[in-house]
């Protein structure tokens, strides 16, 4: 448990310090729902009814912002050479390396979900369904997450590869996501099916991410 | 042990292959007389090109986090860094050391952690010559404590070592 807290607290440091990423996905997520008003105009009961899936959709890019650095900063300086030394199995520090980027980059992003979804005139209740569903989708994307940036850790430029091995993959997130959303508001579906989907999603890839994250960093790096 | 041999001959191959960090593709790695609850990895440093510091962490920062990750603790860091002569320099961010003193840092690492097996590809690159005579007294003394090195290396460790020689004679 030392070890796993070790490579947590530290992962953690090395976001909100210089050079970190944890403040760049806040204002990416930021930026983009920024943008949307400008893009589709200011139609306030427009903006109400595509609000939710704007800003699933911005934290979904900016969740996928700094992944590339997840395990590639590591790769490059030695750092994971070390880590595959230590007693710990790889599946639990990469988990653990998992939770640190949630912590750092999606966490911030659900609290900012509510003053975000101000600036789309969102209701409280759909502020409050947002939040909620960021807050069970976002560990989905960030596993799924953890086995592209594992898979192009060992490529040069793998960042650009990254988005388009992971975004198609987090499509049922997105789809659950915004209609649980979607259905606190509006319905005529109940919240609870796709909210619990939803979780089973995150779940699962709770699960499965470090494995295959992991078995793809063993495979990659000989 | 020296490895000795021209660029490509496998020296560092056969580091990161007791490392664990290359798979052999026939044939068997064993160590006889070690701790056998435990893998060959486990009971290894590997100190190879790179330096495996992050810049934005502090000096003691980076040690610390070493110390805890491969196991062994934090108490012997201060001991570590004043071996390889970075005593006063704990609180700055590693992102400020010289080419040599962050692979002082990163030999620390050897010493702030106990383990019996060696594996330095290079060690002595990017030192200047007292920090190289350092490391040799280091090396003796963990040779001494009945510790084993295996150093990759083209000029002289500056300690008596058997010699492998690898790569084609012609």
């Amino acid at each position: 448990m030392t070890a796993l807290s070790a490579l947590l607290l530290r992962d953690t440091r090395l976001a909100v310090r210089v050079g970190g990423g944890a403040l760049m996905g806040v204002l990416f997520f930021l930026i983009v729902v920024t943008l949307v008003p400008f893009a589709v105009g200011p139609d306030l009961v427009q903006l109400r009814r595509i609000g939710p899936a704007i800003l699933w959709l911005g934290a979904l890019l900016a969740s996928l912002l700094t992944l590339d650095r997840l395990l590639a900063a590591d790769h490059e300086d030695g750092s994971l050479d070390l880590i595959l030394m230590g007693g710990t199995p790889l599946e639990l520090a990469v988990l653990a390396k998992a939770v640190a980027h949630w912590l750092t980059t999606c966490l911030p992003l659900v609290i900012a979900t509510p003053l975000l979804g101000l600036l789309l005139n969102l209701e409280p209740l759909a502020v409050a369904a947002v939040a909620l569903t960021l807050l069970a989708g976002t560990p989905a994307l960030t596993c799924i997450g953890l086995i592209g940036a594992a898979l192009s850790v060992a490529l040069r430029r793998g960042g650009l590869l990254l988005p388009v091995l992971v975004l198609p993959l987090t499509v049922p997130v997105l789809i659950f996501g915004v209609a649980a959303s979607n259905a606190a508001v509006a319905g005529p579906m109940s919240f609870g099916a796709p909210f619990l989907i939803l979780c089973a999603l995150s779940l699962g890839s709770l699960v499965l991410g470090p494995f295959a994250a992991a078995a793809a960093l063993r495979h990659g790096l000989e | 042990m020296a490895l000795i041999g021209p660029n490509g001959s496998g020296k560092s191959s056969l580091l990161r292959l007791i490392a664990g960090q290359l798979r052999p593709s026939e044939g068997l790695i064993e160590l006889h007389g070690g701790d056998a609850e435990r893998s060959i990895p486990e009971q290894a440093h590997y100190q190879g090109h790179l330096d495996a510091l992050k810049p934005s962490l502090t000096v003691a920062e980076n040690l610390g986090f070493w110390a805890r990750y491969l196991g062994g603790g934090t108490a012997g860091s201060d001991e570590a860094l004043a071996a390889v002569g970075l005593g006063g320099l704990s609180d700055l961010p590693a992102a400020y050391l010289s080419a040599g003193q962050r692979r002082r840092l990163s030999l620390a690492r050897l010493i702030a952690i106990p383990r019996p097996i060696w594996l330095l590809d290079e060690p002595t690159s990017a030192l200047d010559a007292a920090a190289q005579e350092r490391l040799a007294e280091l090396m003796r003394r963990h040779l001494g404590s009945g510790g084993m090195i295996l150093a990759a290396t083209h000029g002289p460790l500056g300690i008596d070592a058997n010699e492998l020689r690898l790569g084609l004679t012609a």
